[in-house]
């Protein structure tokens, strides 16, 4: 069942001058088709400007499509009636922790979404207990927000997505501001959401190691899809990600220069264990 | 000509009784020159002892000597410290203010009260250092990419001369080519200026890439200042401050594991590419 679809999206922008005229038009999103199957686990790829964070904010109707439609589990997000009900199902999580956090106490933080849902007490704190043992971060429950890394802060903006029951989460890149260990916890937490909940997760990174586990990639391109595959598929394409401003993943990198020195190699390898299988080791 | 910490410390609320250390006994050397890559995770201390680098925070005790000079004697010109030592902070787009982008640039060095054409020398100069075309000299700033617009804030320290230029993780949230342009473009100025860097990253790649020694923060102190290759042996300590050793020291540790004897002190992927063709010509 498609949680996210998309047909014949395009959004402009119009530009304005400092009196509010128009000064011209700018196409974010040409003309995007695609289907998002629930349970998947989706990689969004793309250089600054290429329409990736435009895309991500049509999927909880921040944003509204200038032509086409979006459908978040069947719900247009066009239709104002729906817009609550979207944000309720397909939940976000930014890049800088620090905007996303507004309790002063952890659990409070996390319980302020089901509570402004109109959730009964009760159950708010079942949610908050939840959310938190989901993300590794109920024994934090009781501490500033401030005293906590870069890495914990993340994850409790995460539980705080995660207490609304969302079938979808948005992740628009979430390790941008986080230290190498912050980074591998939040991935650690999209990825348990994903594979124990089931819920659907959709990231948008620049660090190409984080999405070597997704079922799909799409690369983002002007506004268009450019490449659209599986990991392996997507990341064997060395010379074409790099003309997208793009990069593979360090050990697919190293493989692809191990191969230009005449060393005998399938492409797009992931991880180290397959470079060590790959070199006959 | 050298920026020395000596026993440095600086607490946060100590007039509370919850004081923090953020530094702890710091003494580092800086020569001239240098390209010093500065690493520790979220609240090790880094961004803290970067802005002792130029005045804007204070020691709690220690001294800090800019070109032989002590920067806390009551004579010294603070203002003019704050010239020679260029601090970039994070996301210092979300700083750009003016009308045009060359206006923008023009901010810092008017302020050091240079007269208007050699402001505009140095705005231009700056503008051309980071690779910013003159057809977007005119521009609004808002209307620049992310990558264009770092450049442009980047400029805007660049402008003023700066003997050293203390970047606080420039590459956060540049796209993979972005964040390649940016620090072959600090890479190249710094062999054309001889001017010394300080980078601030949470990337082991990029410090791995491009910096020739690497201090590696923690709790407020420092815990290594080598080498990158000799920092790199110490993973392990590393990854239990939140660190980690960039990606190829695993691949090679995973290589010389499996029986293909390669030197797993490389630290990057032309190196290590290098190294196993080497090793796999030598099993044959």
């Amino acid at each position: 069942m498609s949680i996210v679809k998309a047909k014949d999206l395009t959004f402009e922008y119009i530009r304005r001058d400092e009196e509010g005229n128009v000064d011209g038009i700018t196409t974010a999103i040409d003309n995007v088709s695609l289907d998002i199957k629930e349970g998947q686990f989706i990689a969004i790829l793309g250089h600054n400007g290429s329409g990736k964070s435009t895309f991500a904010k049509h999927i909880n109707a921040i944003l509204h499509p200038t032509e086409g439609t979006v459908w978040v589990d069947g719900m247009d997000t066009s239709d104002d009636a729906n817009v609550w009900n979207i944000r309720h199902e397909a939940g976000m999580v930014f890049q800088n922790p620090d905007n996303q956090i507004i309790g002063q106490v952890v659990e409070e933080d996390v319980g302020f979404g089901p509570e402004n849902m109109g959730v009964p007490t009760e159950e708010i704190w079942q949610r908050v207990e939840e959310s938190l043992k989901a993300v590794g971060m109920y024994e934090y429950r009781k501490k500033s927000p401030n005293r906590l890394s870069g890495g914990q802060k993340q994850r409790v903006s995460i539980a705080g997505v995660l207490a609304m029951h969302p079938k979808c989460i948005v992740f628009d890149e979430p390790t941008a501001m986080l230290d190498p260990n912050g980074r591998k916890e939040v991935i650690r937490a999209a990825r348990a959401l994903n594979d124990v909940e089931g819920i659907t997760v959709i990231l948008i990174t620049h660090y190409m190691e984080e999405i070597i586990h997704a079922d799909k990639v799409f690369v983002m391109d002007k506004g268009k899809i450019a490449m659209e595959g599986t990991p392996r598929e997507v990341f064997s394409k060395v010379d074409e990600l790099k003309a997208l401003r793009l990069d593979v993943p360090q050990v697919t990198l190293l493989a692809y220069e191990l191969k230009k020195r005449g060393v005998n190699l399938p492409d797009g390898i992931l991880t180290k264990e397959e470079l060590v299988k790959a070199l006959g080791l | 000509m050298s920026i020395i910490l000596d026993h440095v410390s600086y607490v946060y609320d100590a007039d509370t009784n919850m004081p923090v250390k953020a530094l702890d006994d710091v003494n580092l050397v800086i020569n001239d020159g240098e390209f010093i890559g500065l690493i520790g995770h979220t609240g090790s201390g880094k961004s803290t002892l970067v802005q002792h680098l130029n005045g804007l925070m204070k020691a709690t005790s220690g001294t800090i000597y800019y070109n032989g000079e002590d920067i806390y004697d009551n004579d010294y010109n603070k203002k003019e410290l704050r010239s020679k030592v260029g601090l970039v902070f994070q996301y210092p787009e979300h700083q750009l203010f003016e009308v045009d982008v060359f206006t923008d640039v023009c901010f810092g060095p008017k302020n050091l009260g240079w007269d208007d054409k050699k402001v505009q020398l140095k705005a231009y100069e700056a503008l051309k250092m980071v690779g910013i075309e003159d057809e977007y000299f005119y521009q609004s700033p808002f209307d620049l990419s992310g990558g264009q617009k770092r450049r442009v804030a980047i400029a805007g320290v660049l402008a003023m001369s700066p003997e050293v230029l203390v970047l606080d993780e420039p590459t956060a949230g540049l796209d993979p080519k972005g964040r390649d342009e940016l620090l072959n473009k600090i890479s190249e100025l710094r062999r054309t200026t001889g001017m010394t860097v300080v980078l601030v990253s949470h990337s082991m790649e990029d410090v791995a890439n491009y910096v020739d020694r690497i201090v590696v923060m923690n709790k407020g102190r420092i815990m290594y200042d080598d080498v990158p290759s000799e920092v790199f042996k110490n993973y392990k300590e590393l990854e239990e401050v939140g660190l980690a050793a960039p990606q190829v020291t695993y691949i090679m540790h995973a290589l010389n594991d499996a029986g293909l004897k390669v030197d797993c002190d490389v630290t990057t992927i032309n190196e290590a590419a290098n190294e196993i063709v080497k090793a796999l010509k030598g099993r044959k």
